[in-house]
């Protein structure tokens, strides 16, 4: 092999391995540009312009299709369906949803994780044992069981309902702050003790500051998996004034003219409800991906 | 023992039950309870509408010659292998490149999205990408001058499109996780490899697929759990069909409590699944002795 040879051929690899990254970058992202694509389109017109990569007869109508905001008539001359959709009202739940499981479900979690790394207690092990064992179980098994208690607590079809399962805790959110609180330094903890704190104050004052990293990270991914749950939502909450985005787009699929779906409507009601994780994944995708490399190696 | 010592210890114990009271109130009523409960209602026939009496192993007898319950479980199993298979090679690949060529967030972060939006958001748009008439990927097959596939309506596609879709949404999780992985290998275990001659192929096959064995393992060990779970995708797209060929066992055990009120039955299945999933990542936690590590 000659000299040049050898020069030539570690940058003809590395040439093709960015080909090959290129080439899946552009899987990860050619579907998303498509919906977007498709949301600004004219129905009638997407077959014609199959292959046009600008929209199809570029349009809001979808997107005030889906708002609510045309009429019956309106809608079914642009493909729609006379089912009467209202994706403001879904976003508005499904805010409402993540939230209160976000802010509740990692308040409680940190409480309890709280007296499993920092505090002596009789029992703390078995305890903190039996919480993971849950983790085991799939979730299938015991939605069957709370489904029929939500049904008998008369709270099928409200916002508690959909959210009380994770209201107190998560097995994870739990697992997961108590490994960051036991590696906080016991120095600090004495003395704040010594200042005379309670356990408490300890708990908002040193530990809740000293792990706003993780803290932030446990409530991004909460809200995440919150906001797209899926299955829980749809057994519990199909009534339109608690129906979340994820159940709310099943519906609208189920309900779209058969034989010619309303694709612009699907697609704009699918950027409506991938919109808000987007937005905050882009805002906090940083931590959200060292978290996660993080939690792959614990 | 002093007497403030033990009034102090008495004070951390009722401290420590109030912390973790809320979460313990939520871990019995949610998991502890419905888990009991869940065993128990495997032996009844209850069906959401009268008490339901207890009925032994009838549901379990039933099992047995309930050719729908064979196939969802030939159907699922077939759903994980295509899934889990290509995932992780994907993602082995992934990782590979992005340690090789960039570090940067950038490229992990684009990677990333299709695991962020929900699974619901995923499903309508392969089904748009899809579609039989003006679906992009049939206009493009069509263009190369390949006949158009019912990628959902045909029984012999049906299943592997789906598993698919959920590679594409979970390579990049996956990708991050064996990336994080890689990184952890010391720089001076490949130095020493490189100063050996050994070529990009071999450091691969020699030095860090066996020193990503230990994440490797438990990356499989919890995305092959998951994997067992699929539901939103189908619910969406196929509900279960054509005929049963994406009826997977999820969606069966929904289809038989939720659409059927057979709440007993269900139970046992879901039963039957938490057994293969316990018994799975057992033997998986001994094949790949996932705890220990080459490195230590």
């Amino acid at each position: 092999m000659t000299a040049t040879a050898a020069r030539r051929r570690v940058p003809l690899g590395k040439v093709l391995a960015w080909i090959v990254l290129g080439l899946f970058l552009l899987a990860t992202l050619f579907p998303f540009y498509w919906m977007l694509r498709t949301s600004f389109s004219t129905n009638g017109a997407l077959a014609g312009h199959a292959n046009s990569l600008l929209p199809a007869e570029s349009t809001l109508d979808a997107y005030r299709r889906v708002l609510g905001l045309s009429s019956v008539r309106e809608a079914l001359e642009q493909g729609g369906s006379t089912a009467r959709v209202n994706f403001w009202l879904y976003l508005r739940n499904s805010f409402v949803v993540a939230i209160t499981t976000t802010v509740a479900q990692t308040l409680f979690a940190a409480l309890a994780a709280y007296a499993f790394a920092r505090l002596r207690w009789p029992g703390r092990n078995l305890v903190f044992t039996l919480f993971l064992a849950a983790l085991m179980v799939p979730p299938i098994f015991t939605t069957l069981p709370n489904f029929i208690l939500i049904r008998d607590l008369g709270l099928l079809n409200t916002f508690l309902g959909i959210v009380l399962p994770n209201l107190l805790m998560s097995p994870f959110a739990v697992f997961f702050l108590r490994q960051f609180f036991l590696n906080i330094s016991h120095e600090i903890e004495e003395a704040a003790r010594l200042d005379g704190a309670g356990h408490l104050r300890i708990f908002f004052r040193v530990i809740v500051p000293m792990s706003a990293a993780p803290i932030a990270t446990l409530s991004i991914l909460t809200y995440v998996a919150a906001w797209n749950d899926y299955f829980w939502p749809l057994l519990v909450g199909q009534d339109e004034n608690v129906r979340v985005l994820t159940v709310a787009l099943g519906i609208f699929k189920a309900q779209t003219p058969n034989g010619g779906p309303d694709w612009a409507g699907l697609m704009a009601a699918t950027v409506i409800a991938a919109l808000p994780v987007v937005v905050l994944f882009t805002l906090l995708g940083k931590r959200v991906i060292n978290s996660i490399q993080f939690s792959g190696l614990k | 023992m002093t007497l403030t010592r033990i009034r102090e210890r008495r004070r951390e114990s009722l401290y420590a039950v109030a912390f973790v009271l809320p979460a313990t109130i939520g871990f019995v009523a949610f998991y502890l309870v419905p888990t009991v409960r869940g065993v128990w209602l495997s032996f009844t026939d209850y069906d959401l509408f009268s008490a339901g009496e207890f009925v032994g192993a009838e549901n379990y007898a039933k099992i047995v010659d309930d050719h729908v319950f064979w196939n969802a479980l030939l159907v699922t199993l077939e759903y994980v292998v295509v899934n889990i298979g290509l995932q992780t090679a994907v993602a082995l690949l992934l990782a590979v490149l992005m340690q090789r060529l960039a570090r940067s967030v950038v490229i992990r972060g684009i990677l990333l999205v299709p695991y962020m939006v929900s699974g619901v958001v995923v499903a309508l748009l392969w089904q748009w990408l899809l579609d039989y008439q003006i679906g992009i990927v049939n206009n493009a097959l069509d263009f190369v001058g390949l006949p158009r596939q019912s990628f959902f309506g045909d029984p012999a596609l049906a299943i592997v499109t789906v598993a698919l879709i959920n590679v594409w949404k979970s390579m990049g999780y996956t990708a991050l996780l064996l990336f994080a992985g890689l990184q952890a290998i010391p720089r001076d275990v490949y130095e020493a490899a490189a100063i050996d001659g050994a070529s990009e192929a071999k450091q691969f096959w020699r030095v860090s697929l066996p020193l990503l064995r230990p994440v490797l393992a438990l990356v499989l060990i919890v995305s092959l759990i998951g994997s067992f779970q699929i539901f939103d995708t189908i619910a969406v797209t196929t509900k279960g069909g054509p005929v049963n060929a994406t009826r997977v066992i999820y969606y069966y055990i929904y289809d038989l409590a939720f659409n059927r009120y057979d709440f007993g039955y269900a139970s046992a299945i879901a039963l039957v699944l938490f057994v293969i999933l316990l018994g799975v990542t057992l033997v998986q936690l001994r094949l790949t002795r996932a705890d220990k590590s080459d490195l230590a």
